[in-house]
């Protein structure tokens, strides 16, 4: 990583760039993750295009799981990421993250939960569509 | 959904898209096009004469080498300053526009601005005042302050710093394009739709593209600072020794990356409605208004905490600075800002409390958001406690923050009252809610900021800004805002909503006529500024400083004003909280030996090159002037590809030249009277 960053070369404790060297992906690495996630994306897409299940809650349920997996699968073999690097901050940076989504997605689909059942429908093509 | 073309022979639809001269609506005979001419004149008069001043002076080579390819941190910090204050100078033309109308437009008399125009006045002040000067403000300061207080020579990433800047500069034109090419959104500061997905012209659109460009600048400089806050700090800086500005710099820059990106999709797919006719955000075929007010309110709740951690950042250096003292309650006053970074992620349905969601639902926002307000209420005694029986000297940065602690209690109060979910059922929408955000955001963000501008103004040029129209300035804010603001909350008490353009009822009147009084207040609290920043130049010979002027505790304190191009010859070891205050003590002598060269980064033209790009982008995507886009759009990823091949991106400053401006640099002792 040579970039121009001003300090960390400078200065006395010499901080700065080196943590930055200690995971670089091999092509091995790169490899087994495109496969891994070429796959995760080829299984959703047959589930929903096939008609595989007859239950579409299941099949969002399953393809939800696979988008998780997919996450990891970016977050350890393309950005190298693991959560003891960079003295904890990666570790912090993975709670926060999950602390935000959890209370954005899961508040967010009560809300409009609740919206939903207290509204009226809205227009006939609204009403035609949930049922 | 696209809507149909001009009529006329297809090439010139092809040319320049939905854009005639229709469009222009300086060329219509009606008032409104008046209005529009007579600015417009106006503009170019003033753009002539800057250019010309320019042209004249030769500064153009000036101008492009030293600040527009800059990747100082500290430059950029000045032109999101300078960008902030023409912006802010348009935004309260919008403001006084409305106080204007509102003021006269009573029974038979209709105002002199139609509701289509007024509609578009309220949506352009609403965001432009959020995003190119709050936000432009709130960046300037953390690029200019933050990595001189912990004792770093420039940001993790310049070279991205200078393209955020350009990213936030090119928004900020398209949305002054809007003024006199086409015209602006009439959907309010957040586009809710259905009329964002209704209002046929290019005004949403305008206000779409230029948010996506600024929003995606603001997203690198947030990523930037975090960067820069986690790996270049001081050695001997732990976390817990930093200084409070930094700290509420870290923490807003967190809430920019996780908020940022919900406010990028949900503009994205409000696009995509608009162009490609999907139905997210319809009321039929399965899509959902509601979602759209989620979404929005789920980034825009942390923006107004974004736009407010700087700030309490800023009055957490000058109070301690001005008292003499060290900071009451260092620690409260970090874990409070780190509470109030999360707690703002789960009060953000208190916007809509009226949408329906039930009692459980509002009682559950009703509470976080009362709970919000506890470790602010830290913050405003820490702040008090180091003042008393300090030796408070009343400077102009003192009398920003006193007004501030003031004015904001009242605001945080009234944000208190609207946090009741069954009393915001009678708010909800009034110009009781006008006058709380304004009592927050003026009384917090814009106070913080003049604050922190004659605080650090000295630092960044070398000279003191004027006391007595510094004083001006502040007086007439401070009585002006209430005078503004104050008949706004009688007035939303008694029930009248916002965003109206006329009034049947003759007794609301006076209040009106006295809210227009106290925008006139501000007005000259505006002019105060800009002639205290006028005069202070004329004077600057007169009003020069050495390094530390106010007797600072932080290490922005510790280098010369201005500081280098490497802000410290040698970076300094930290010890203690207050670093330069325990530097004092200890009687550090500035080393005038010894130098090392130092390695900084090189100026590249690539960020100013990607700004115009996107914005040709941008204004294509407007008017539907495809091959515009496609083609700038090309070119910005083109740029951005050769980029990567710059391998000459750092230099070295030797060892002798570090040497010369070290002696040459202004670092004579300050006055005692100055300290005293």
């Amino acid at each position: 990583m040579n970039h121009p960053s001003a300090s960390g070369h400078d200065t006395p404790a010499g901080h700065g760039d080196d943590a930055l060297h200690v995971h670089q992906g091999s092509l091995r690495g790169y490899l087994t993750g495109f496969v891994l996630a070429a796959i995760l994306t080829v299984i959703p897409f047959w589930l929903v295009m096939g008609h595989v299940l007859s239950s579409p809650w299941l099949t969002i349920s399953i393809v939800l799981l696979f988008a998780i997996a997919q996450i990891l699968v970016h977050i350890i073999y393309f950005l190298h990421l693991d959560v003891h690097s960079e003295d904890g901050w990666n570790m912090l940076a993975f709670i926060f993250t999950i602390v935000l989504v959890v209370i954005v997605l899961g508040a967010s689909i009560w809300v409009m939960y609740n919206e939903n059942t207290n509204m009226m429908p809205m227009s006939p093509q609204y009403h035609h569509h949930t049922e | 959904m696209p809507e149909a073309m001009p009529h006329r022979a297809a090439i010139w639809n092809f040319l320049f898209g939905r854009l005639s001269l229709d469009s222009l609506p300086f060329l219509q005979p009606d008032l409104e096009g008046r209005i529009v001419l007579v600015t417009l004149i106006v503009v170019l008069i003033g753009g002539l004469a800057i250019l010309g001043f320019v042209t004249k002076k030769r500064l153009w080579g000036y101008l492009w080498h030293e600040w527009f390819t800059s990747v100082d941190h500290k430059k950029l910090g000045i032109m999101y300053m300078i960008l902030a204050t023409v912006m802010l100078l348009r935004g309260f033309s919008d403001a006084i526009m409305m106080r204007a109308q509102q003021a006269v437009a009573f029974g038979p008399h209709m105002g002199y601005l139609p509701p289509e125009h007024y509609d578009q006045i309220f949506s352009a002040h609403g965001s432009i005042m959020i995003f190119f000067v709050g936000m432009a403000y709130i960046t300037g300061l953390m690029n200019f302050a933050m990595p001189l207080q912990i004792g770093s020579r420039d940001v993790a990433f310049p070279f991205l710093n200078n393209l955020s800047f350009w990213f936030t500069f090119w928004g900020s034109i398209l949305f002054m394009v809007s003024l006199f090419i086409g015209d602006f959104s009439t959907a309010g500061w957040l586009a809710y739709p259905p009329i964002s997905e209704l209002q046929q012209g290019p005004g949403v659109d305008y206000y779409i593209w230029g948010l996506q460009l600024a929003g995606v600048g603001t997203l690198l400089t947030g990523v930037n600072f975090v960067a820069t806050i986690v790996k270049m700090r001081a050695p001997g800086m732990s976390l817990m020794k930093m200084p409070v500005f930094s700290w509420t710099t870290l923490c807003t820059s967190g809430l920019i990356i996780a908020t940022f990106p919900v406010l990028t999709a949900t503009l994205f797919l409000l696009s995509l409605d608009r162009y490609l006719g999907t139905h997210f955000f319809t009321s039929g075929f399965g899509g959902n208004i509601m979602m759209y007010i989620n979404l929005i309110w789920v980034w825009g709740h942390p923006e107004v905490y974004i736009l407010i951690l700087p700030l309490f950042g800023v009055y957490s250096e000058i109070v301690p600075t001005f008292s003499g003292k060290p900071l009451f309650g260092y620690s409260s006053m970090v874990y409070a800002t780190v509470a109030i970074m999360i707690m703002s992620y789960l009060v953000w349905l208190h916007h809509f409390f009226t949408m329906g969601s039930g009692a459980d639902v509002n009682s559950f926002f009703s509470l976080t958001t009362m709970m919000i307000s506890i470790p602010t209420g830290v913050k405003i005694f820490n702040w008090l406690f180091t003042m008393y029986r300090g030796r408070v000297r009343f400077t102009v940065p003192m009398l920003w923050t006193m007004g501030f602690l003031f004015t904001f209690t009242i605001g945080g109060m009234t944000g208190v009252m609207l946090s009741v979910a069954p009393a915001d059922f009678l708010l909800h929408n009034s110009l009781f809610l006008i006058a709380h955000f304004h009592n927050v955001i003026i009384g917090g963000t814009v106070f913080g900021v003049f604050a922190a501008v004659n605080y650090w103004f000295p630092k960044a040029f070398g000279f003191k800004l004027d006391e007595f129209w510094g004083k001006v300035s502040f007086w007439c804010w401070q009585i002006g805002f209430w005078v503004a603001f104050g008949p706004l909350y009688i007035l939303g008490l008694m029930g009248v909503t916002r965003r109206l353009s006329h009034f049947d009822n003759p007794a609301l009147q006076p209040y009106f006529v006295v809210a227009a009084f106290g925008a006139f207040l501000i007005a000259i609290g505006i002019l105060a500024f800009v002639i205290q920043i006028g005069i202070s130049i004329k004077r600057r010979e007169a009003y020069a400083v050495g390094n530390d002027p106010w007797n600072g505790r932080t290490l922005e304190w510790a280098t010369s004003s201005p500081p280098p191009d490497y802000n410290f010859a040698f970076i300094p070891n930290v010890h203690e909280r207050d670093a330069w205050t325990d530097m004092k003590k200890h009687g550090y002598q500035r080393p005038m030996e010894g130098f090392n060269t130092i390695h900084m980064p090189k100026n590249t033209a690539a960020g100013a090159i990607i700004g115009v790009l996107s914005f040709a982008c941008c204004f294509g995507l407007v008017w539907y002037i495809w091959w515009l886009a496609v083609v700038s759009f090309v070119g910005v990823i083109a740029v951005a590809i050769a980029h990567t091949f710059n391998y000459h991106r750092d230099y070295h400053i030797p060892a002798d030249e570090v040497r010369k401006i070290e002696h040459t640099n202004s670092w004579q002792p300050d006055t005692a009277e100055v300290r005293a």
